[in-house]
């Protein structure tokens, strides 16, 4: 099959590469780009873990084409931290909170967890839920994670983060 | 789990997309959101050898006003149609529903003409479009033409659609200010698509129903209208005696499969709750 | 002392030692997308190997043709099992005694088995391979019912074995037997039961389900023609024991395998077990002398490799009117699918079932289980259990509230009043083992206690009567649990794998400047290795966590361990780790003593150093004493300090907990409600509370996705019903419950820091409180027992059973 070639701005950088149409767009950043901290977990686009952020939106990258996000903005965990290199909000949060245990399902996770908050920047508890459920997680029982994006929420709206009561 | 090869194609206008799928012929696909067919490619039970994609073409997208009618672009995404304030004011059982479609991944994705236009018996929007008389438009080589959700429907993932053809907007008619509306849809976890879902979209006057709709998902092969069921509550005050009427009378039309969902059995009976709640959350909230 | 002299408090907390809610190293690297899992691999000209697989669950393979999948290009080689014959490796040993095939020979047993191996130059024409390789099949009956599967007329699955009337674990009574196993005195269980005033008889099943860890099963195997050396990264449980099996089965010298573990997307006991593609990717390496790959999807892995459960328990408890019980029965058919692939201790075909007295003090039981096969995947592996401990919880927990519903009793009550008391430890059970340590009633009252247990039965009762009257269509269940485990397997006398004692190890190197590295046998998934092992060493001997790194998973540096599963990190490895920091602190007291020129008698340990006893500003730091030991050793001392620690645990530990579950059930569409979920446990000693707290989440989330819907479900031609995302439950954020946690503190006392082990304790608890909720919501309709898993449907069809829509 011919291939076809791609060009796409990726964590601020121009990036480029040879694609055949089918070439999976999770692929293309794992194996071309060697951005790695994208992962598969289910591949039918249930589990979440491949979730990046394209031109504002949270995306399961299993199930988009890399030639249809020719000329897309994306970002994957790599972009994710503070310009400085210091952790976001978000990568601090669910780091105090304990929101993570294999790390398996934390870059798909904070890469949806960063656009909520874009698009609401105090959700409630119950906002938070729906708000990631389309990522599974199968070590923290989602409590921690809950509270690490509160955190983070906290810590974006310069308020005190008080941790819910039991 | 890995697609099939293909040829990939994004046309700019309606025009050229139908010309390439006529072109095509029955190797092709159109492709919206994906999130019905890259993962049936990826089982390569759907071997496309030439994907159409239709985000492309500018003007499939947007939701406006034309006279009483509401009209949708085909690649309005669930979410947009979430953050659409006409949505909300107008029609906002489509909101209520957009929220129970998927995850919020995929409603970032997926769009309105994807979910209506594929005949998946588990989409959720065809059974609101019966309910609301939505009118599709379609743009084929032999030129564009309207049909109503009512006819569209034919079979499991077999529609009205003629070969070359897409859909390419919605007109849905304005609806009462006053009615109530509802969409009750029990499913195992976000997600899934319903063990059981009814729509309902009513009127009131004095206290009785002087208007009302009951569409059905996932409880057939195609999603249905359940008309005896609507007639049996109009001039009612909903009643517990008419419940149970309208109830039956849907559980009648409905002919679900067994599958890890439940039992044939269970899914009736809960379409008939679904039926049930959903006259009664829509009656509460009509004015 | 000047103001700057930090208090023993700031030199305390310095360390971040045991009882610290230290935050996770791991979490630097994971949160910024930089962890190394094996799909991140990617070595110069590595191939991908994917399986072409069975689309039945029982025939014969006719023919297998591989000629047009080799004309796809990037398609280099197709193996099958007559490529594999010629290297001996058709078959291979499972870890419970039996052989399982790696590729079919012959004959397919189950749907998704292996059938031919394609590699390729990339994963895309490896599928495009596996999708042009033709197999002839000729369908034969399956047997998928594990009650039919030793019916005389049954057709005979393991044709390999005909003719063999005994296996691994004795004598096998029908073509379809594994073996069975027993365990107690049979006569005199059976003269309780003869002379009980209350019996209660049922039977109880534990579904098949599956761990399916977010990262699914992979390997790259890396075999070098010229130096001879076979190099695999794995997402192994336990990598030296992948070794061992390795250089056994592939006849490569053991040290001439390297087996790497880099970081695990979890394992929950799914990756314990050696597979086919391990093996596969291990051949065409040899083969092509090129790096391979090998990743399983998700399909696959929840269809191939390692349910489990699978387990129908015949429970019979004998008591006296007043509730006291007096025998336990229980005969369990375990179905273990088409070989048996448990990743058991090699001695315990049934794992450690017969801690199945829970925490009654029986005075005698009997248990007998039989293994049979079926037309199922292979497995049975401890899904975040100890080797069919949730298994054994299960069944005495749902027993307990089956007698108490029989005796008109609370089933607190009547767990209160025969509970073994604390005086009783170390108490020895009717089945075998020596409880280390346990003060169950204090659990138990301090979870009544938080909860308003009274008051949630008088809510109850209420609810009942309004349901009565018809003024609810819901009904209220309390879903009680108390659980007693048996973790960190195990002494050398009675557990081992393949013939290797399960000890487990560690090494600590301390640098001269006074940090240091400690690499372990264990290894991690997910439950913060390098945290909490650095927090043991700090505490033990001085050194913040901070300056100590933990090392696992790479067999040619750390010493040998038997790996993580079974909640045996904490109890063995972490014993180990805490005996090699002893070791240090030794040698350490014998420098200190040498530079302070005292005796060592004279020294007592404080926080982070020695001091002169009497003489409080005569001390020699930790940090001091690393520097010391690289130049100034007491003369005849080597120096250095390095320590290694191999540790065969006295016993197993018993970590256990009071659960309870508060759960409304809608009868008209049998939808749950979780209201309330407290979990208690004690696992002696607390290393890292915030761990354990995420641990117990966790756990309770597994417990609940596998009581209220998660099951491996099969139709009746062997066709899995639930092998993907879509219909295997797995639970989102919106559908979890809120976890309420607490704990008391009872430490083990032959463990060197008295920790007992927690990972596991959440499942095992959790399933049986989410079940007996169900089953006392329905109890008072007239419900004896419910089988699980009570997904919607299940508990619709409860309800409409107990004439609720009559």
């Amino acid at each position: 099959m011919a291939k076809t070639h791609v060009t796409m701005k990726v964590n601020g950088a121009e990036v480029e590469g040879l694609v055949e149409p089918r070439t999976l767009l999770v692929h293309f950043i794992r194996e071309n780009l060697l951005l790695t901290g994208t992962h598969i977990g289910c591949e039918t686009t249930h589990c979440g873990a491949c979730t990046i952020d394209i031109d504002g939106m949270s995306v399961k990258s299993c199930t988009m084409f890399a030639v249809q996000a020719q000329g897309s903005d994306i970002t994957t965990i790599e972009g994710v931290a503070n310009a400085d290199g210091s952790l976001s909000a978000l990568q601090e949060g669910f780091r105090m909170m304990h929101g993570l245990q294999c790390g398996f399902c934390t870059p798909g996770m904070i890469l949806r967890a960063q656009r909520l908050l874009k698009e609401n920047p105090s959700p409630s508890e119950e906002e938070i839920r729906m708000g990631i459920s389309g990522n599974f997680c199968r070590c923290t029982g989602y409590q921690n994670i809950v509270k690490a994006i509160q955190y983070a929420a906290a810590k974006i709206n310069g308020v005190q983060f008080q941790e819910a009561a039991e | 789990m890995i697609p099939g090869p293909f040829s990939y194609h994004r046309p700019a206008s309606v025009a050229d997309a139908v010309k390439l799928l006529s072109k095509l012929g029955d190797e092709a696909r159109p492709l919206a959101g994906g999130h019905s067919l890259v993962p049936m490619m990826k089982l390569r039970l759907a071997t496309p050898e030439h994907l159409v994609d239709l985000h492309g073409i500018a003007g499939l997208k947007g939701i406006r006003r034309d006279g009483n009618k509401i009209v949708i672009g085909a690649m309005t995404t669930q979410h947009e149609l979430l953050a659409s304030d006409v949505i909300k004011t107008s029609l906002p059982i489509l909101h209520e529903t957009a929220l129970l479609i998927a995850d919020p991944q995929v409603r970032y994705r997926g769009t309105l003409g994807g979910n209506v236009a594929n005949g998946d018996p588990g989409n959720d929007m065809p059974a609101l479009m019966l309910v609301l008389g939505a009118v599709y438009r379609l743009e084929g080589p032999g030129g564009g033409r309207d049909i109503a959700a009512s006819e569209f429907y034919q079979g499991a993932y077999f529609t009205a659609l003629e070969p070359g053809e897409i859909l390419t907007s919605i007109s849905i008619p304005a609806v009462a200010a006053a009615h109530g509306y509802a969409y009750e849809k029990l499913k195992r976890k976000v997600g899934d698509y319903a063990t059981a879902a009814a729509a309902v979209v009513l009127t009131m006057a004095g206290g009785k129903v002087a208007t009302c709709a009951i569409g059905l998902t996932n409880l057939h092969e195609t999603p249905l209208l359940a008309t005896d069921a609507a007639n049996a509550v109009i001039g009612t005050s909903l009643d517990a005696a008419t419940l149970k009427k309208a109830a039956a009378a849907a559980v009648a039309i409905m002919s679900p499969a067994a599958d890890a969902r439940g039992p044939v059995e269970y899914r009736k009976h809960v379409g008939g709750i679904m039926v049930t709640r959903a006259l009664q959350r829509a009656a509460a909230r009509a004015s | 002392m000047n103001d700057m002299t930090p208090t023993r408090e700031q030199r305390e907390a310095k360390l971040e030692g045991m009882g610290c809610k230290r935050k996770r190293v791991e979490d630097i690297r994971f949160t910024q997308g930089k962890g190394n899992y094996v799909d991140d691999l990617k070595l110069p000209g590595m191939l991908h190997g994917d399986f072409v697989r069975s689309p039945h669950a029982h025939a014969r393979v006719k023919s297998i043709n591989s000629e047009e999948a080799l004309k796809v290009p990037g398609v280099l080689a197709v193996i099958t099992a007559e490529t594999l014959k010629t290297v001996n490796l058709a078959w291979m040993p499972t870890l419970a005694g039996d052989v399982q095939m790696v590729l079919a020979d012959g004959k397919v047993l189950f749907q998704n088995q292996e059938v031919a191996f394609v590699v390729a130059t990339d994963r895309y024409a490896a599928d495009d391979g596996i999708n042009k390789v033709v197999v002839e099949y000729e369908p034969l009956p399956v047997v998928i019912d594990p009650f039919k599967a030793m019916d005389a007329d049954a057709p005979v699955l393991r044709e390999d074995l005909a003719g063999k009337t005994s296996g691994a674990h004795g004598p096998r009574k029908h073509h379809n037997h594994v073996f069975e196993w027993t365990i107690g005195d049979k006569d005199l269980t059976d003269a309780a039961f003869n002379k009980a005033e209350v019996k209660i008889k049922e039977m109880i099943s534990y579904h098949r389900t599956h761990p399916s860890p977010l990262e699914t099963c992979q390997c790259v195997c890396s075999f070098d023609k010229i130096r001879g050396e076979l190099s695999i990264w794995g997402t192994f449980q336990a990598p030296h024991v992948i070794r061992t099996v390795v250089a056994l089965i592939a006849k490569i010298p053991e040290h001439k395998i390297h087996v790497i573990s880099p970081d695990i997307g979890g394992g929950f006991g799914n990756k314990v077990g050696a597979y086919p593609g391990y093996i596969c990717a291990a051949v065409a390496s040899i083969v092509t002398g090129k790096p391979v790959k090998w990743v399983e999807d998700r399909i696959e892995n929840l269809t191939a490799t390692s349910f489990a459960r699978d387990y129908h328990m015949t429970t019979e408890i004998a008591a006296t009117k007043e509730g006291k019980v007096t025998g336990l029965r229980v005969h369990v058919l375990a179905d273990h699918g088409a070989f048996d692939a448990c990743a058991d201790p090699s001695k315990w075909p049934a794992g450690f079932f017969n801690i199945v007295t829970g925490s009654y003090d029986f005075p005698t039981a009997h248990v007998a289980v039989d293994g049979i096969y079926t037309n199922k995947a292979p497995g049975g592996v401890a899904y975040r259990c100890s080797f069919r401990v949730t298994e054994a919880a299960y069944c005495i927990e749902r027993g307990m509230d089956i007698l108490a519903q029989k005796l008109g009793m609370d089933p607190a009550e009547l767990r209160l009043k025969n509970f073994i008391k604390p005086e009783q430890f170390p108490y020895h059970s009717a089945l075998g083992w020596e409880y280390d340590s346990g003060d169950y009633h204090t659990a138990m009252k301090k979870m009544m206690e938080s909860v308003d247990y009274a008051g949630l039965r008088k809510e109850q009762a209420a609810q009942r009567a309004a349901f009565k009257r018809g003024e609810t269509r819901e009904i209220m269940g309390l879903g009680v649990s108390f659980f007693t485990e048996i973790v960190g397997a195990g002494p050398s006398k009675n557990c081992d794998i393949l013939g290797i004692a399960m000890f487990d190890s560690c090494e600590i190197r301390m640098h001269p400047t006074g940090a240091g590295i400690a690499r372990v046998g264990s290894k991690s998934q997910g439950q913060g290795h390098e945290t909490t092992w650095a927090q043991i060493i700090a505490t033990e001997i001085g050194i913040p966590a901070d300056d100590i790194m933990v090392e696992e998973g790479n067999t040619d540096t750390a010493p040998y361990g038997l790996g993580t599963y079974g909640s045996r990190s904490t109890p063995v490895a972490g014993a180990a780790i805490a005996m090699a920091a002893r070791k240090i602190k030794a040698k350490a007291q014998m420098i200190a003593a040498y530079k302070l020129e005292v005796h060592e008698g004279d020294l007592e340990w404080d926080i982070d150093g020695f001091r002169v006893k009497g003489l409080p500003e005569k001390t020699m730091s930790m940090k001091d004493i690393c520097w010391a030991a690289y130049n100034s050793v007491p003369p005849g001392m080597e120096p250095g300090l390095e320590a290694v620690s191999y540790y065969d645990p006295p016993n197993m530990t018993y970590p256990f907990g009071a659960y309870i579950c508060v759960m409304n059930i809608d009868v008209d569409t049998g939808v749950y409600r979780i209201r309330r979920f407290y979990a208690l446990d004690d696992c002696g000693t607390r290393i890292n509370p915030m761990i354990i707290e995420g641990q117990v989440h966790g756990g309770l989330t597994e417990a609940f996705a596998i009581a209220m819907g998660q099951e491996i479900r099969y139709d009746d031609e062997g066709n899995v019903v639930t092998g993907s995302f879509m219909d295997f439950f797995m639970p989102t954020a919106v559908e979890t419950p809120h976890w309420e946690t607490d704990f008391t503190v009872t430490p083990s006392p032959h463990h060197p820091i008295g920790a007992k082990g927690v990972g596991e304790s959440p499942n095992v608890g959790g399933v049986p409180a989410f079940s007996n909720a169900v089953n006392d919501a329905f109890s008072f309709l007239g419900s004896t027992h419910i089988q699980m898993p009570h997904d919607y449907w299940r508990n619709w069809r409860t309800a409409k059973e107990l004439g609720v829509f009559a």
